[in-house]
């Protein structure tokens, strides 16, 4: 498969089995469309947090292609697959902070992966962290944080590199509606600026808050498409209503 | 609510690698030390030492060959001590003027007495017990087997009794158990290279084990398996490097010291197995040797570990 313009991520015809167990997901065919902002949504043990992995590169699929930025990741070689997550951001269910690190060094993590000087970390890092309000406890570690300070942590680490695709797996689990709603507005912000996010969530007012959204709903790891916004192209009817495409690469 | 904050504008992304204090923050040194340093310095210390006698005995072969390859030994070996004294003095004036031949000493009655005393006593046993004429002679070139067998037809005339030996195959023996020792010690490095190696990789395997987690998660926030295992062989650099200096200092301080006792001999031989200034650099390349061994030790640990991860 070859990835054309207009899309970011394409699933074609893709399951993943752990082990010899039966398939958790099953002929996923999607395509993610670039600047679009998606919401994942399915029961517990649907496949959601699997489907994530997948996307975050984390997991290879038993069976199927998934085309990212253009390139087949499953034939990519292994040594250029880094490249590829620096243009991910990702916030994990279970945070995934390193304990020894302060708030600052957590969130200034990706920055310096990426090979950003140390000159050119610190006012970005300060700024994203008081706008999670979180720029008083900058220096403390996190298991001193609660657990909605490790999320908000979490969350300010994944988008600092500006990434192409956010991938966040229940963001706003652990905060209160009123920084639910600012962490939301900080995606929207990304989202703006040409990220496409992918947001696992169980929560319904976060889904009602953003009602131009489109939705990814799986059911026993099989994706749920009736509007066939997820095709590509995508219905008419539906392309019509929302303004899809621009540039993948 | 006010606006967010412009995310990432213009930020120069590679503009260096990941490195310095930040990355080693990563493996919080307290997991990495331990007992490392101390093996190291342990077998650094022993590896100099194996070296040192290794080069010792090297120079000491090399030295006796040196000074014995050209030496060659004519024994007049006559019973009547007239004929043997004649026989002895023509030798002498026929090897004198091959031009072979740097130098000649006809070792003394006295000297050969002396020699003999340890088996034969005190007493003037030269007339009782024919003893053969000694011609010490030095040539200008090797003692080869070519040149000792044209010596040999020299004097077949003139001193039909006369026997010629090489001195240095009269040490053969000991060369060879020089040369025997002398691969031991090399074996002993190789031995020693490979239980530090061994050391240095359960030591990064459970180091990469202990911080297993967070080198998932700079796995998958896109940090490159080299810049994983950079993380991890700075950590090991900086405890062999302590461990091999140490180790080193004190495989020099014990070799002056036997090296002090073997100079109290007071031994021609011994002098041979001095150092010269390259065999310091040798000595002093050891731990150097040591760290880039862990160094690589450790690198191919991590990666072979972070290559079980996608």
């Amino acid at each position: 498969m070859s990835g054309g313009q207009g899309r970011i991520v394409t699933f074609d015809n893709v399951g993943l089995r752990y082990g010899t167990e039966p398939e958790v997901l099953s002929d996923l065919s999607f395509t993610l469309f670039p600047g679009s902002f998606y919401f994942l949504t399915g029961a517990s043990g649907a496949g959601k947090t699997s489907l994530l992995k997948l996307l975050y590169l984390a997991q290879r699929p038993s069976r199927g292609a998934i085309n990212m930025f253009g390139r087949d990741v499953i034939t990519t070689p292994r040594e250029e697959l880094p490249e590829f997550r620096r243009r991910l951001g990702v916030v994990f269910q279970d945070f995934r902070l390193v304990g020894h690190l302060s708030a600052f060094d957590n969130v200034a993590l990706p920055l310096r992966i990426a090979g950003v000087r140390e000159a050119d970390i610190v006012r970005p890092v300060s700024e994203m962290l008081d706008w999670v309000g979180l720029a008083h406890r900058a220096q403390s570690r996190p298991a001193t944080l609660s657990g909605g300070e490790q999320q908000r942590v979490a969350i300010a680490r994944a988008v600092i590199g500006r990434p192409d695709l956010l991938v966040a797996d229940e963001p706003t689990g652990n905060v209160d509606p009123e920084m639910a709603l600012r962490l939301l507005r900080l995606f929207e912000a990304l989202n703006r600026l040409g990220t496409t996010v992918v947001v696992a969530t169980h929560d319904v007012q976060l889904l009602k808050s953003l009602p131009d959204s489109l939705i990814m709903r799986l059911n026993k790891g099989r994706l749920l498409d009736p509007t066939g916004a997820l095709r590509y192209p995508p219905r008419a009817s539906f392309a019509s209503t929302h303004s899809l495409g621009g540039d993948g690469e | 609510m006010k606006q967010p904050p412009p995310i990432a504008e213009n930020l120069d992304r590679g503009a260096t690698s990941f490195g310095g204090r930040a990355a080693a923050a990563l493996v919080p040194r307290r997991r990495i030390s331990g007992p490392v340093p101390w093996v190291l310095a342990i077998m650094i210390m022993l590896s100099a030492l194996a070296a040192g006698g290794a080069l010792a005995l090297s120079n000491l072969a090399s030295s006796a060959r040196g000074e014995l390859a050209g030496a060659i030994t004519v024994q007049i070996i006559e019973a009547d001590a007239e004929l043997r004294a004649q026989q002895s003095e023509l030798a002498a004036e026929l090897l004198l003027q091959d031009p072979a031949v740097r130098s000649l000493r006809r070792v003394p009655r006295e000297e050969l007495d002396r020699m003999m005393e340890p088996w034969l006593g005190v007493a003037d046993a030269g007339d009782a017990i024919p003893i053969p004429d000694l011609l010490d002679v030095q040539l200008n070139r090797q003692a080869s087997e070519a040149e000792l067998v044209r010596l040999q037809s020299l004097l077949e005339n003139d001193a039909p009794n006369s026997r010629i030996d090489a001195q240095s195959s009269l040490l053969e023996p000991v060369y060879s158990a020089l040369t025997a020792l002398r691969y031991l010690s090399f074996g002993l490095i190789v031995l020693l290279a490979l239980a530090s190696s061994s050391a240095v990789w359960l030591a990064s395997r459970s180091a990469f084990t202990s911080n297993r987690e967070t080198m998932e998660i700079v796995h998958l926030l896109g940090g490159a398996d080299k810049q994983i295992a950079g993380i991890f062989q700075r950590s090991v650099a900086m405890d062999v490097f302590m461990g091999a200096v140490l180790g080193l200092a004190l495989g020099v301080a014990v070799m002056l010291v036997i090296a002090g006792q073997f100079a109290a001999l007071d031994s021609g031989m011994v002098e041979g197995g001095g150092f010269d200034w390259h065999d310091w650099l040798i000595i002093a390349a050891i731990p150097i040797a040591g760290v880039l061994i862990a160094i690589m030790t450790a690198r191919m640990t991590v990666v072979s570990a972070l290559r079980r991860m996608l």
